[in-house]
């Protein structure tokens, strides 16, 4: 696979590391209410779409940039690739 | 001896012999010859014995699809079993050897199991090596095992190196015949870069083998100019001899170039062969079309051929491969063969035409029979004749040694599969052709696409190449193409002929007509479930003959259309690929990268033993003169650190650099332990946690100024922490003001160890710098300067127990300070103590390391529960507190100590009760670390053990079933020295 970097453009597949869910993003906060729920959500429920899918890789050998994938399941169609910490920002994530 | 080199002809060279042998026979070939082509031109039929049946087998085809012929090719270590006889190039010195039969090829014992052969039809396996269920691994394994497969390995080191390579592309044009040639050259001409493979040393594909005329040239003259072309070309890659394996996610492409494979002996510096890589923007494929057989009643002697591979080895080859041939056919192309073979001057006896209007070839002495079929042959170990029945049901025999058999033509649309696309039937060319679902990017022409003419190949290789330049911004040249034969394609399908003896299907398995209507009968119609039921089309060949043709039965037998049968789907590779090319240089001392220590040098010089740790090479125990076994090099190791002070190079601990204005409340975040109030100076151990609450990690991690820390990791986990601080970094905390840098080979580190520990350092560390116990106390760190003005930084920590530091200098001067500090502390008895030393030292202590931290224990299990601070958030808290997580008969780390000190005790172990009986129902917990305590002069051990806090003193058993040891133990605390830690503060 070929995942174009947004600031290194297309890279080879075996450079990245893959995570997973790019939902990871939207940890809870661990002092809130409800906590433990929000984790047990957190850390267990997964979609698992037959069709886009936003995914966290690392550039593990490369820049160490995190990246948010979007790959269709079924083809490997890479239809969107964007800096982790930009979308963790538009997720309203900061401090 | 029935074939024979003809006088003329072939693109050989006949100027040159090559010696060869078979079966220990000296025989004679030249350049331009396959194995094949020169064992049929020394008139060799029998060339194997089947893999089921162990019958007699010839040369079928003359490509990648053949089935039959397949032989070990050189001996020794190069030695490769399974080689296609088809597609080995002969070389001067080549030996072969035959397959699957003893003692002989021609007197093969196994071949009773022919006579066996109603016992052992489709699903035999299955049927007959049931029961009983304890015959299993005692009597059927080990007996299928030895009859099955072909070729032997050498058992030898593969003694050839192998490349990996990468090509990149705009256009890869797969296969070079007539439609590859024609889209390269209008790619090539267009300036667009390009790659063409094609698997045959000689480009051309069935351009070499024809005799018709390409406009006032032959056929293979216009592809050798073509390819002349191509090759004045800077920006197009020739790769002959390189087979396109597998098609890819993204347009990346596998191939093998075999680079070697066609010398005796690979030239020095020269690999044996290249895995390529290949992307690629756009991709023709022009692989072209195999032939495929009808099947009738002993359809699988030597001597029956292929048709179109009978008339190859002829045009290409120089080579009759009988004296007095007949051709079955249904359709024109077979008529071809008879009529060519008939202008090299063989004896055509008849061409058989199951076409009832079949057009006569008009073949001087040749018997014209349309709507005949071949219904039987005769010939122990080669073809002697044939049994036909003509249309008006009239059955004779007719004299020949070589029978040329063309049943059509299917497409090689097997990469067009590999993304998971399906063929779709086309009845207009009776076979499969490429369905819409291509992989992105790829185009099929020629053959491959179901187009049946030169003409029409020339063309269509043109016009995919001119729609793929024009993808990529090009245009394409006008088409310069010559006039070609665009006969049309007059095919009546016809499968297999009905009769009562076995008519094979899948020579490469054994598989007849019989087996597939007894896969149907017995439930298994499903094409995938037929496939696998009976084998067919398994194997190195992977069906390219048998497929089509068992499906055009199974659509018989069960009264539906070929196109509703369906049909299976091919997945890489192509071809087989050897295990030698995949692994590329990742073999031996080359399977991964090497890391060594900076005192590397000098631990060799003192004859160290070194140990695999990860890719670290480390030092393991430092021998001595008159030490015989290795624990009595690590039991004095172990006691000089007590006793005196140790040596240890610790760089391989992962070391992160964290500095920025919100690094504190970072490192707070990741630790499960309070961090933010670490003061200027100071180091703390920190226990890292995943965020499902189960440990990850642990180290220390100093605090060298307000906005920098330096965080050190296990070995093993230096990567892993890396990543998953810079998730926490990027991804959960995106706008801290922190940044992150892995400095494990920046810094040496060497850790000094022992109650004289301080006494040495005085001796290294510049005046000025105030290290006594009251100034620099346990848990201090800071910046220093050694050996008159090289930057260091000391940290006070121990993993020992002792009083000990650790000292880092750039990582250029590590080696160099190993050898001052060993210098200075001669009179102290300073000893270099390797990673045995060191975990015995740490397990003495009670300290927690790979063996605990196995990715399944939680801070509970390490009663380090109180750690996890409840007043901050920090990754993997909330879910630490999940309640069953933090049960009463929690598993809780313990140390255990072998009542008998000759007694041996071994990580892995569970532990029992003494009463009870030794099944999972009673298991009470695990050893993870053991070792022999010179301090304590008994066999200890960490342990997780069931509410083991509360047991300490009780009496158990650690029992290892694999190595049969049942030790009896005592519980205790796992701080088996100091429990309080005096020693660390002294």
């Amino acid at each position: 696979m070929i995942i174009p970097h947004p600031l290194l453009g297309p890279r080879d597949a075996q450079e990245f590391t893959y995570m997973g869910d790019a939902a990871l993003i939207d940890r809870p906060d661990g002092m809130a209410e409800g906590a433990a729920e929000a984790f047990d959500t957190y850390l267990h429920a997964r979609d698992n779409p037959a069709g886009l899918h936003r995914e966290l890789w690392y550039h593990e050998a490369g820049d160490r940039s995190w990246l948010v994938v979007t790959r269709d399941t079924r083809t490997h169609e890479i239809t969107q690739v964007e800096l982790a910490r930009d979308v963790a920002r538009a997720r309203g994530r900061s401090q | 001896m029935t074939g024979r080199r003809l006088e003329h002809g072939g693109q050989i060279d006949r100027a040159q012999a090559l010696r060869f042998r078979f079966d220990g026979r000296a025989l004679t070939g030249h350049p331009g010859d396959t194995l094949a082509s020169a064992l049929l031109a020394n008139g060799v039929r029998l060339v194997g014995r089947s893999f089921k049946y162990h019958r007699p087998r010839g040369i079928l085809s003359a490509g990648p699809e053949e089935p039959n012929a397949l032989v070990t090719l050189r001996s020794g270590a190069r030695a490769e079993p399974n080689t296609r006889a088809t597609v080995a190039e002969l070389f001067d010195g080549l030996t072969a050897t035959s397959q699957n039969r003893w003692p002989s090829l021609r007197f093969d014992a196994l071949a009773i199991n022919d006579l066996a052969a109603p016992l052992l039809g489709a699903g035999f396996y299955y049927k007959t090596f049931m029961w009983p269920a304890a015959f299993w691994e005692r009597v059927y394994e080990p007996l299928i095992r030895r009859a099955a497969g072909l070729g032997r390995l050498s058992g030898a080191p593969d003694p050839d190196a192998y490349d990996k390579g990468f090509l990149h592309a705009d256009l890869l044009v797969i296969g070079a015949g007539p439609a590859g040639l024609a889209a390269a050259l209008a790619a090539g001409r267009a300036g667009a870069r390009v790659v063409l493979a094609d698997e045959d040393f000689r480009m051309g594909g069935r351009l070499n083998a024809e005799t018709f005329a390409l406009g006032d040239t032959t056929g293979a003259d216009w592809a050798a100019a073509a390819v002349a072309e191509l090759a004045g070309m800077a920006h197009v890659r020739l790769l002959p001899r390189t087979t396109v394996f597998g098609a890819f996610d993204h347009g990346i492409y596998g191939a093998v170039e075999r680079v070697a494979d066609h010398l005796p002996d690979p030239p020095p510096g020269t690999p044996r062969q290249i895995l390529w890589r290949i992307t690629t923007r756009r991709t023709i494929l022009a692989a072209g079309a195999t032939e495929r057989p009808i099947a009738f009643a002993d359809n699988d002697r030597p001597g029956v051929m292929l048709a179109g591979s009978l008339r190859a080895y002829a045009n290409r080859w120089g080579v009759a491969p009988g004296k007095r041939v007949a051709v079955f056919t249904n359709n024109d192309d077979g008529l071809r063969t008879a009529r060519d073979l008939r202008a090299h001057g063989v004896r055509v006896a008849a061409v058989i035409d199951a076409r009832p209007d079949a057009p006569d070839p008009r073949i001087d002495g040749a018997r014209h029979l349309p709507g005949a079929v071949v219904i039987g042959t005769s010939g122990r170990l080669g073809l002697t004749d044939v049994t036909v029945r003509t249309a008006d049901v009239r059955e004779f025999r007719i004299d020949c040694d070589a029978l040329g058999v063309s049943g059509g033509w299917n497409p090689a649309l097997h990469l067009t599969c590999h993304q998971r696309g399906r063929p779709v039937w086309d009845d207009r060319i009776a076979a499969f052709a490429p369905g819409p679902d291509l992989p992105p990017g790829m185009a099929v022409a020629g053959a491959a696409a179901g187009v049946p003419s030169t003409h029409g190949a020339l063309h269509s290789g043109h016009a995919a190449a001119a729609e793929a330049l024009d993808a990529l911004g090009r245009t394409a040249p006008p088409a310069d193409l010559p006039q070609a034969e665009d006969a049309p394609l007059a095919l009546r399908p016809l499968w297999h002929v009905p009769g009562t003896r076995r008519a094979w299907l899948d020579l490469q398995n054994d598989v007849t007509v019989k087996d597939i209507a007894q896969a149907q009968h017995e439930g298994f119609g499903a094409v995938e479930h037929m496939k696998r039921y009976t084998t067919l089309g398994m194997a190195t060949d992977q069906g390219k003959i048998a497929n089509v043709p068992a499906l055009g039965v199974m659509a018989e037998l069960t009264g539906r259309s070929i196109a509703e049968t369906g049909t299976t789907i091919f997945r890489p590779p192509y071809t087989p690929v050897s295990l030698g090319a995949l692994g590329g240089r990742a073999t031996g001392p080359t399977f991964k990268p090497t890391r060594l220590t900076p005192t590397h040098p000098w631990a060799e010089a003192q004859g160290a033993v070194f140990v695999e740790v990860g890719q670290w090479l480390r030092a393991q125990y430092f021998p001595r003169a008159g030490e015989t076994h290795w624990r009595q090099s690590v039991d004095r190791e172990v006691l000089a650190v007590r006793a005196g002070v140790g040596l240890c190079d610790v760089t391989t601990l992962g070391k992160i650099d964290i500095q920025g204005t919100d690094a504190a409340r970072f490192v707070n975040r990741v630790y499960c332990n309070g961090f933010a109030r670490l003061a200027v100076g100071r180091v703390r151990y920190g226990l890292m946690l995943r965020e499902d609450g189960i440990v990850m990690d642990d180290g220390t991690t100093a605090r060298l100024a307000e906005d920098h820390f330096v965080m050190t990791t296990t070995t093993a986990n230096a990567g892993p922490v890396f990543r998953h601080l810079e998730f926490a970094r990027q991804c959960l905390w995106p706008d801290l003001d922190v940044q992150l840098i892995s400095t494990t080979d920046a810094w040496a580190q060497i850790a000094v160890a022992g109650p004289k520990s301080r006494t040495l350092l005085q001796r290294v560390i510049d005046p000025g710098h105030d290290i006594s116990n009251a100034a620099f106390p346990f848990m201090a760190c800071g910046a220093v300067t050694v050996c008159g003005g090289l930057r260091a930084r000391l940290f006070r920590i121990s993993f020992s127990g002792e009083l000990a530091y650790e000292l880092a200098v750039p990582a250029r001067y590590g080696n160099a300070l190993m050898e001052r500090l060993m210098e200075r502390g001669a009179d102290l008895g300073a000893t270099p103590y390797g990673t045995e030393a060191l975990s015995v030292l740490r397990i003495e202590k009670g300290h927690a390391a790979g063996g605990e931290l196995d990715g399944r224990t939680t801070a509970q299990n390490l009663r380090l529960g109180r750690m996890v601070s409840t007043k901050k958030d920090s990754i993997g808290a909330v879910a630490a507190r999940r309640p069953g997580l933090n049960t009463e008969d929690t598993l809780e780390l313990v140390g255990l100590r072998a009542r008998r000190p000759d007694s041996r005790l071994a990580a892995g172990s569970h532990l029992f009760a003494p009463a009870a009986r030794t099944e999972a129902a009673n298991d009470l917990g695990w050893v993870s670390s053991a070792a022999f305590s010179p301090h304590l002069g008994a066999p200890i051990a960490l342990a997780f053990l069931r509410g083991g806090a509360a047991r300490q003193g009780e009496v158990l058993r650690a029992v290892n079933l694999l190595s049969g040891q049942d030790t009896e133990v005592e519980v205790t605390s796992p701080h088996f020295i100091d429990p309080d830690g005096e020693r660390l503060r002294a």
